[in-house]
């Protein structure tokens, strides 16, 4: 159903190639990143720190140029400055003007969206309030800290009702509560119409938020896939607690992971041995505490990924 | 347009909130009114000397801020990070520089205009024509736009601003000796120091031209044609400079 609506971001074979000065000294970031982005997504970009995501989101929101490579943005060639009319962009660590407030950058920004006065007065004061930055709304920048940094440019992003989302690190520098709006704000989107693609570290954050991640390495998408093809469908382990079960020994596909009295935490791979260590249970007489089950986090899969990479760079240079 | 006026009424409202112009702005009044006084310690002609400091120390403070804010203008846009979220909106990177330009421009003019101000009504004071002199600071607000040009093409094309203040004092300093070239090219005979001589001299803006103070000190009328002429002449070298700007900032990564 998807893959018949026109992808609303497409890149093709991005590469880009930093040059230090005199062309001396090259590091290539990306080497034909592919990336395809369909309407009302969520996506999440993700990959170690260098891996190259910044590199990638300037590119799309043409800060800079990609040294090989196209994309296309809502309808238009990357090139071509209309592809960055229905755009929200946060960059990441943003800064803006000292001199200003955080109503007066606002304004600036709705201005450049093309908002007439009316709608710039009434769309800035709802961000402001959206934000949690109401408060401070007047006080000057150069007085603003990180995180109230980040609020206003989440605001700045959202003004004129984007169609696309692209959002480099939007959790970095906020507080709880501030993580939580914003997470808020996020699963909100789809049902806007917008489409979101944003880069994290956090990828407990980024499990809850995506339809789908795209895993960065060397360049190029190592991984990338809904979370159930990234993780597996459903649960393949178990963890159960079980209390009276000191005599209880593990069995094949169980483990017991720690003990305490008698109360035992096994880990349990499999649906038989699931039933084989309930039957034990059972016959023992044993007190069931929990059954949890244990699915892949995108953190344990994301860390697999750079160790396997990591062991693979290893071996080509150990023969 | 809109994205045009939008940048450039901040750019306007940063240099009005920076507190560097405003002492720039006091300091060249106070010249300005201390040419009074030396006026009155000198024998002779106390209304050239009048006329020639104001007229100078407009021009001088006027050229001094262009290149200064005009280097750094859109270096600092980028090593802050302040022009990510502009420029990622619909833009191109052409109608950024525009903007800037305007901006620092209008600030320029206004600047220039306070001080022009001072200094015509100083005149007025002591009962000087004031005609005369209008060439001079209509000319001098062309030769801002050019050096403002000048500065804010090398800002878009260096990421060092000290480079960048070099090179656009070399070349005020240069635009200024132009006129000289012609006259070492005789000096020199045929050959290729004439040839690269008079290269030199056509590719350089001629801004001793828009400097008619010495004949408005002594008297000389400037003609109309002149000063159309040289208006023209100023606002070529201004689009020349801003499409070459527009260009290099078009191929420049924002890192
Ligand atoms: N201007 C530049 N010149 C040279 N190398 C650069 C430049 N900008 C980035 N790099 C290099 O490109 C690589 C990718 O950087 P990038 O900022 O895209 O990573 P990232 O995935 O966003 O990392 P992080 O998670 O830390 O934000 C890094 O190795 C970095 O050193
Ligand atoms: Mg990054």
């Amino acid at each position: 159903m998807r893959s018949s609506d026109e992808p609303v971001l497409t890149a093709r074979s991005l590469c880009k190639t930093f040059r230090g000065h005199l062309s001396m000294g090259r590091t290539q970031v990306l080497r034909g990143l592919d990336l395809t982005v369909y309407p009302g997504e969520i996506y999440g970009f993700i990959g170690a720190n260098g891996a190259g995501k910044t590199t990638t989101i300037k590119i799309l929101a043409g800060l800079i140029h990609a040294s090989a490579g196209e994309f296309r943005l809502l309808g238009y060639d990357g090139a071509d400055p209309r592809s960055r009319r229905g755009l929200g962009f946060l960059p990441e660590n943003p800064n803006f003007p000292g001199y200003l407030s955080g109503r007066e950058f606002l304004d600036f920004q709705a201005r450049l969206v093309g908002l007439d006065r009316d709608r710039r007065r009434r769309d800035v004061d709802r961000l402001l309030d959206e934000v949690g930055m109401a408060g401070r709304a007047d006080t000057p920048l150069r007085k603003c800290s990180k995180g109230m940094m980040q609020r206003l440019g989440i605001a700045q992003a959202l003004l004129g009702d984007p169609v696309l989302l692209i959002l480099d690190e939007p959790m970095s520098g906020l507080d709880p509560a501030g993580r939580r709006d914003l997470r808020d704000l996020i699963l909100a989107q789809p049902a806007r119409g917008t489409t979101v693609f944003f880069s994290s570290h956090i990828l407990s954050d980024a499990e809850v938020l995506c339809d789908r991640v795209g895993i960065l390495r060397e360049g190029r998408l190592a991984l990338e896939g809904s979370l159930d093809t990234i993780l597996g469908p459903g649960a393949a382990a178990w963890d159960v607690t079980a209390t009276r079960a000191g005599g209880l020994a593990a069995g094949t596909g169980t483990t017991a992971i720690s003990r305490q009295d008698d109360r035992v935490l096994f880990r349990v791979e499999g649906e038989a041995a699931l039933a084989n260590l309930l039957d034990r249970l059972r016959a023992a007489g044993a007190g069931l505490h929990s059954v949890t089950p244990r699915r892949l986090t995108l953190e344990e899969r994301f860390l697999d990924l750079e160790e396997q990479g990591a062991r693979e760079r290893h071996e080509e240079r150990a023969p | 347009m809109r994205m045009v006026m939008a940048v450039a009424v901040m750019t306007f409202r940063e240099a009005v909130r920076d507190r560097i112009l405003y002492l720039l702005l006091a300091f060249a009044l106070v010249m300005i009114a201390a040419a009074r006084f030396l006026a009155l310690l000198t024998v002779g002609s106390e209304v050239r000397i009048v006329a020639d400091t104001g007229m100078a120390a407009i021009a001088f403070f006027g050229v001094l801020t262009a290149i200064f804010v005009g280097v750094s203008l859109i270096t600092k846009e980028i090593e802050q990070r302040t022009a990510y979220t502009i420029l990622a909106r619909p833009m191109t990177r052409g109608t950024f520089v525009l903007g800037k330009y305007l901006g620092l421009l209008m600030t320029l003019w206004v600047n220039a205009g306070v001080m022009s101000l001072g200094f015509v009504l100083l005149l007025a004071l002591r009962g000087d024509p004031i005609l005369p002199v209008l060439p001079a600071l209509w000319l001098t607000a062309m030769e801002l736009a050019v050096v403002t040009a000048l500065a804010l093409f090398f800002s878009a094309l260096a990421t060092s601003s000290i480079l960048g203040i070099l090179f656009t004092l070399g070349l005020y300093v240069a635009g200024h000796l132009v006129w000289s070239f012609p006259l070492l090219a005789g000096r020199l005979g045929p050959g290729w120091g004439t040839r690269a001589v008079m290269a030199v001299y056509y590719v350089l803006p001629n801004l001793d031209r828009f400097n008619v103070r010495a004949a408005v000190i002594h008297g000389d009328p400037v003609p109309l044609e002149f000063i159309v002429l040289q208006t023209a002449y100023g606002l070529g070298w201004v689009i020349l400079l801003l499409l070459a700007a527009a260009l290099a900032f078009s191929r420049r990564d924002l890192t």
